[in-house]
């Protein structure tokens, strides 16, 4: 499953993709994002399996542009701490 | 006091079908959204009963109170009910709840049902949000987007239309075919910026029909892009209250070029659907 966290405003689209087909939950995202936007918790949208994935903080979700400028000055860029962590790739950014 | 305009109606449902008595799995979905709350009854699957009320400033009491108009009248009590699943925005919110389900999850599993099992994209467009989910063939979830940040593409942003044209909400759809050529859409994305625009539009004279024309338009233009994220596969269908509007549902249909499933089942339920059938789902394991 590709689970979009973020939002859609009239400036544009800003959305953390998780790839819970890749993301095995072991939390290596987490402790490398300076503004804490990830955590690891239940795969709530299969709720008959009980597998963990990472996910955007609750708190995080609609302000995710503000959260994540730290380390995008510019868009699209690649080398993300959060996506470099990741041993699999299941985490893309939209912008 | 002035006629209300956005205010839709609440209702109830019950089979004269099923005797619940019978039944040996009785679960309850109860999905508190930000508008409307929806609490249905399934008896071994099958829907027995369902009411759909206003959410009020109490959310808790807005479950109890679906629940109870729910039950009115069948013999059947709370206790009676083996599992219930809440859902929807206020989920946590729901104080005799077993569990809380995400509704994007219970969405997918409601439209299943409701649908059938060809089902592969669902547009739930809310009170206050607009939800895009991909599914496959059992209702799981296989991708999906919501976007709650803005009320552009949602049930609220058409009450405040509706109330600004002094039309009743279940007739905003049917008026804004009343139009001699299709207006450009209203291009402010916003709500309330979309709402000053239409004030002056009007002022230019143009005819409530037009101006509801033009916003339903908006609103259709504004979900595809939505939707472009995730991508539309057949079968597609629209859930929540804004299904009910032909206006949108129809531009929406015109503009993907893809046909819109219909349903016998009121489309404002999928949530609570699903949600009771996870809680069968649920009882199920636990017997086993």
């Amino acid at each position: 499953m590709i689970a979009n966290f973020g939002y859609k405003d009239g400036s544009g689209d800003y959305f953390i993709s998780i790839d819970t087909d890749k993301c095995n939950g072991c939390g290596d995202c987490v402790p490398v994002c300076p503004a804490g936007v990830l955590e690891i918790r239940d795969n709530e949208f299969d709720p008959l399996a009980d597998d963990k994935m990472a996910a955007v903080k609750e708190e995080h979700r609609k302000k995710i542009k503000y959260s994540c400028a730290g380390c995008k000055p510019e868009m699209n860029m690649k080398n993300l701490p959060c996506m470099m962590a990741c041993p699999l790739d299941a985490i893309a950014h939209s912008w | 006091m002035a006629q209300e305009f956005w205010r839709w109606k609440e209702y109830n449902w019950k089979s004269d079908k099923i005797d619940w008595k019978g039944g040996s799995i009785i679960t309850g979905g109860v999905d508190v959204g930000s508008v409307s709350s929806q609490a249905l009854i399934l008896v071994d699957g099958e829907l027995y009963a369902y009411a759909s009320m206003r959410t009020g400033s109490d959310s808790p009491q807005s479950a109890v109170n679906a629940m109870n108009w729910a039950l009115e009248g069948s013999g059947m009590k709370q206790e009676n009910i083996h599992y219930v699943v809440g859902t929807g925005y206020g989920r946590v919110n729901v104080p005799f709840a077993n569990k809380t389900i995400t509704e994007i999850a219970c969405h997918a599993r409601g439209a299943n049902m409701m649908y059938g099992g060809s089902v592969r994209t669902i547009l739930d467009m809310g009170g206050q949000d607009c939800k895009a989910i991909r599914c496959d063939e059992k209702g799981k979830v296989s991708n999906f987007l919501m976007n709650d940040k803005c009320a552009a593409g949602t049930g609220r942003g058409m009450e405040v239309f509706a109330d600004l044209l002094s039309v009743p909400i279940e007739e905003v759809g049917e008026l804004s075919f009343y139009v001699e050529e299709e207006p450009e859409p209203v291009s402010s994305t916003c709500v309330v910026f979309a709402k000053t625009e239409a004030t002056g539009l009007l002022r230019e004279g143009w005819p409530k029909n037009k101006v509801i024309a033009a916003y339903c338009s908006a609103m259709a233009h504004r979900v595809v892009t939505l939707l472009d994220r995730i991508g539309v596969e057949k079968d597609f269908v629209i859930t929540g209250g804004i299904a009910k509007n032909s206006g949108v549902v129809n531009r929406l249909q015109k503009e993907l070029g893809i046909e819109i499933l219909k349903t016998d089942y009121d489309a404002q339920i999928a949530g609570a659907l699903g949600a009771a059938l996870f809680a069968k789902a649920l009882v199920e394991k636990e017997r086993k």
